[in-house]
């Protein structure tokens, strides 16, 4: 989807302004929808490209200037409701409950083995996005490329500011989860993955783009057009 | 009382709680989920993780071939690696090149060698830039400055591949431990909007 999340290339947006430290969790609030997330993946509640799409779905002005964990807590908030695990009336009343009692304790509840043993493993083994296909790769190192120049209205990560630009593929890393079927709900329908290499100047323009600047980008195989057959199709 | 609503701070807080309150009743999650995986990022998993993989590469030849080739395999020779750093990839700094990760679509990042990133990191206002204006936002806002006659790369991760920086090895170096060695690898450094420290 075209929206403000993707940020690459956007002006006007001012400092970054780096502080000289800062703790991790900068509220006791933020540590609890950081552990929200393993909880609500171990549940089956949602993958990672649906919990990112969930996010870009955000208002765009609360988006630009939220903290950055109220970006989780949208995204767990929304899919939890979307399979059915809470109900929003009900979160609406505790919510209303806790603003009025602050202090007021959370519910009872034993502690768990099982769910630790699962935060170290999945800290420990994580989950790799790695799956196999049948398909064989269709670019090589060194490939001349073009990005292809659609707007998908779900979830993707083919950015805006790449589009219909032309590349060179450098590496091929393996195939993967594909996010436009995962991140739309549509299962895992693995692609390969290139890192492909776009000048800044074919980004932004000569003049504007680095002379001797360089974007390095991940692109899944549909994503890609090769030159030739676009040039060949075009001729045809 | 104050008659003014609550602060957004507060409202969120709420939120939350509530929102806690419902998975810990579905099963969930439980509270010692929280503190456990908080202590893993506010104490065990952090930027020395990395800083430990920089200076066995700066010390031992064969070791920074293997991490070039293969990152993710490379790192768990040390017993480092998991959760957003599946499949990583590291980028060799030289005279000619300098490299910056960022992700413009997100925060992603490698959780298991830098642990979790700053919220600048995570914030629109570098995502925006550093692909536009690489030179300029190392300068301006990070106070680094990167020769003109240095070729910047910036490595995008819009995928689940998990870029970071080998930073070039500092001048007066010559014979140290790999633990004196960590000690100059900085966060910043690994990320690629900052230098290693210099010897003294």
């Amino acid at each position: 989807m075209n929206g403000v999340f993707d940020l690459g290339g956007t002006d006007g947006l001012g400092p970054v302004n780096p502080p000289d430290s800062e703790p991790v969790f900068r509220a006791e609030w933020e540590k609890a929808v950081f552990a929200m997330y393993p909880a609500c993946v171990g549940a089956g509640y949602f993958g990672i490209d649906q919990f990112r799409h969930g996010v870009e779905k955000m208002d765009p002005a609360t988006y630009l200037t939220s903290a950055y964990y109220e970006h989780w807590l949208h995204s767990i908030e929304a899919h939890a409701v979307a399979v059915g695990a809470i109900d929003p009336d009900e979160l609406d009343r505790r919510t209303q409950h806790y603003l009025d009692n602050p202090e007021a304790p959370l519910p009872e509840h034993e502690q768990r083995q099982d769910l630790l043993d699962f935060v170290d493993a999945a800290v420990s083994v994580g989950a790799s996005a790695g799956r196999r296909t049948v398909e064989q790769p269709r670019f090589s190192v060194g490939d001349k490329v073009r990005a292809a120049d659609i707007s998908p209205f779900g979830h993707t990560r083919l950015a805006r500011y790449i589009r219909g630009k032309q590349a060179v593929v450098v590496a091929h890393r393996g195939s993967f989860i594909y996010p436009d079927s995962a991140g739309n709900g549509f299962g895992d329908a693995p692609e390969h993955v290139y890192t492909v290499k776009f000048s800044s100047e074919e980004l932004w323009g000569r003049g504007f783009g680095d002379p001797s600047g360089s974007v390095c980008f991940d692109v899944w195989d549909p994503y890609l057009e090769s030159i030739d057959e676009k040039e060949e199709a075009r001729s045809a | 009382m104050s008659t003014e609503g609550p602060s957004r701070q507060e409202a969120t807080a709420a939120r939350v709680k509530a929102l806690e309150s419902m998975l810990i009743e579905r099963g969930v999650m439980t509270t010692s989920m929280v503190d456990r995986i908080v202590d893993i990022y506010e104490n065990q998993v952090g930027p020395q993780l990395g800083a430990r993989v920089v200076a066995k590469a700066w010390n031992d030849n064969e070791f920074r071939r293997r991490l070039l080739d293969d990152a993710t395999a490379a790192c768990r020779e040390m017993g480092i690696g998991g959760l957003q750093g599946e499949d990583m990839v590291v980028l060799e700094d030289t005279d000619a090149a300098h490299n910056a990760i960022v992700c413009t679509l997100c925060s992603c990042y490698p959780w298991p060698v830098l642990g979790l990133p700053p919220n600048w990191y995570k914030g629109p206002q570098y995502r925006a830039r550093i692909v536009r204006e690489p030179r300029r936002v190392l300068a301006d806002d990070f106070g680094f400055t990167v020769p003109d006659s240095v070729e910047i790369r910036i490595w995008d991760s819009s995928s689940e591949m998990r870029y970071w920086v080998l930073p070039q090895r500092p001048a007066g170096t010559e014979g140290w431990s790999e633990e004196q060695l960590a000690a100059l690898v900085t966060r910043d450094s690994m990320i690629g909007v900052g230098p290693v420290k210099a010897a003294p």
